[in-house]
């Protein structure tokens, strides 16, 4: 399946049919997502009705780290069997993560200013949310650093894959050290400590992330197939 | 052997590297990683001599039951981690968060081995829930002051 997908244009005939249905999957499910999570759910029994924030802080820390480890796989693939495509995915997934990193520590200092009394602090969670964050900017630097971007490629490839170190770090930062971050309430061994009515509406709004997700990298990889192809082409033309 | 097997070797032995060298330097900067210490923390590096005392540090704990003691600005009281508790002396403005039980960090100095605090933030746990699930709990004595 990987391997006939791989083509990219055999890949663009199968996403045609599907695309236009995840963008409005993406759309409803977000839709409702906010619908829930701002007017139908409950107020939190401390934090009152700024924990509003937490649906759309999660879904963007989540989709953040997510979109990094797609990289980074993505990297692997172009590294050791050296297939132009998954140099592709890795380059159009890129832009998107820099743009969820951003939006969680823009968000997370929001809920953080009414909540904890500060905009920022140098605790091990927001410090490696920030180095994410830091890792999208250089990979998308260097991946565009040279004349023929094809150059930038390998050396982008290898940064991806040390930024990977950092995932775990994000996750666990929590548990590992003290934080002023909250420890995990979602993934964690005994079940959710979120209640069912809260749980939800996160629950909708991470499914209407990952629709979108999908929707705008499927965009950014058709985009940057046909730049290929046009660079070819003048190319070509001498 | 062929060249896929031999670069998924390398890539083997450098993420190996990676991760052993990373965790190494975490584990030697883990004193610098905390946020902040528990009580515990703080008493057994006053009676060890390991703390610098002219220097700032983080505490962080629960505010503990009828210790909040109010004297026009001047506000103290003791935190605690369930095993140890230190006072806190603090002059300035509280986060909305802060009540008995409640987690929280003090910036400040050990002075007479209090804390003098020169600014206090709120912590809140993993734990979210409607307020009434909340109350519910605590009238059935199923309420756990949970430490984080």
């Amino acid at each position: 399946m990987i391997n006939y997908l791989a083509n990219p244009n055999r890949f663009l005939n199968f996403i045609k049919p599907i695309e236009f249905s995840i963008g409005v999957f993406s759309f409803l499910f977000i839709f409702i997502g906010l619908y829930l999570s701002l007017f139908n759910s409950p107020e939190d029994y401390q934090q009152g009705d700024t924990v509003r924030i937490m649906y759309i802080h999660v879904p963007f820390a989540w989709f953040a780290s997510f979109l990094y480890l797609s990289i980074s796989i993505a990297s692997i693939f172009f590294l050791i069997w050296r297939h132009p495509f998954a140099d592709i995915i890795a380059r159009s997934v890129a832009p998107l993560g820099l743009i969820f990193s951003i939006l969680t520590i823009l968000t997370g200092s929001l809920w953080g200013k009414p909540m904890w009394g500060t905009w920022w602090v140098w605790d091990a969670r927001l410090t490696s949310m920030l180095i994410l964050c830091i890792f999208y900017f250089a990979y998308i630097g260097i991946s565009n650093a040279f004349p023929r971007k094809i150059d930038g490629s390998k050396p982008a490839a290898i940064l991806a894959i040390v930024g990977m170190v950092n995932l775990p770090i994000i996750k666990f930062s929590v548990d590992w050290w003290n934080t002023l971050h909250q420890p995990a309430s979602i993934i964690r061994f005994d079940g959710p400590s979120i209640n069912q009515e809260m749980l939800l509406p996160l629950v909708i709004m991470l499914l209407g992330f990952l629709f979108m997700s999908i929707f705008i990298i499927l965009i950014n990889i058709k985009t940057n197939l046909i730049y290929k192809k046009y660079q070819s082409e003048i190319l070509k033309l001498g | 052997m062929n060249p896929k097997s031999q670069r998924l070797i390398i890539l083997f032995f450098f993420l190996t590297l990676l991760g052993l060298s990373t965790f190494l330097v975490l584990k030697s900067l883990e004193d610098n990683i905390v946020y902040f210490y528990s009580p515990t923390d703080i008493n057994k590096k006053i009676l060890s001599n390991e703390i610098d005392l002219s220097k700032r540090i983080r505490i962080g704990g629960l505010v503990k039951e009828n210790s909040i003691l109010k004297e026009g600005k001047k506000i103290s009281f003791k935190i605690h981690d369930g095993i140890d508790e230190i006072l806190v002396i603090y002059n300035g403005i509280l986060p909305d968060l802060f009540r008995e039980e409640q987690g929280i960090v003090a910036l400040g100095k050990i002075e007479n081995k209090n804390f003098s605090a020169i600014e206090i933030l709120a912590k809140h746990d993993e734990n979210y829930m409607p307020k009434e699930v909340s109350d519910m709990l605590k009238k059935n004595g199923k309420w756990k002051g949970k430490l984080n």
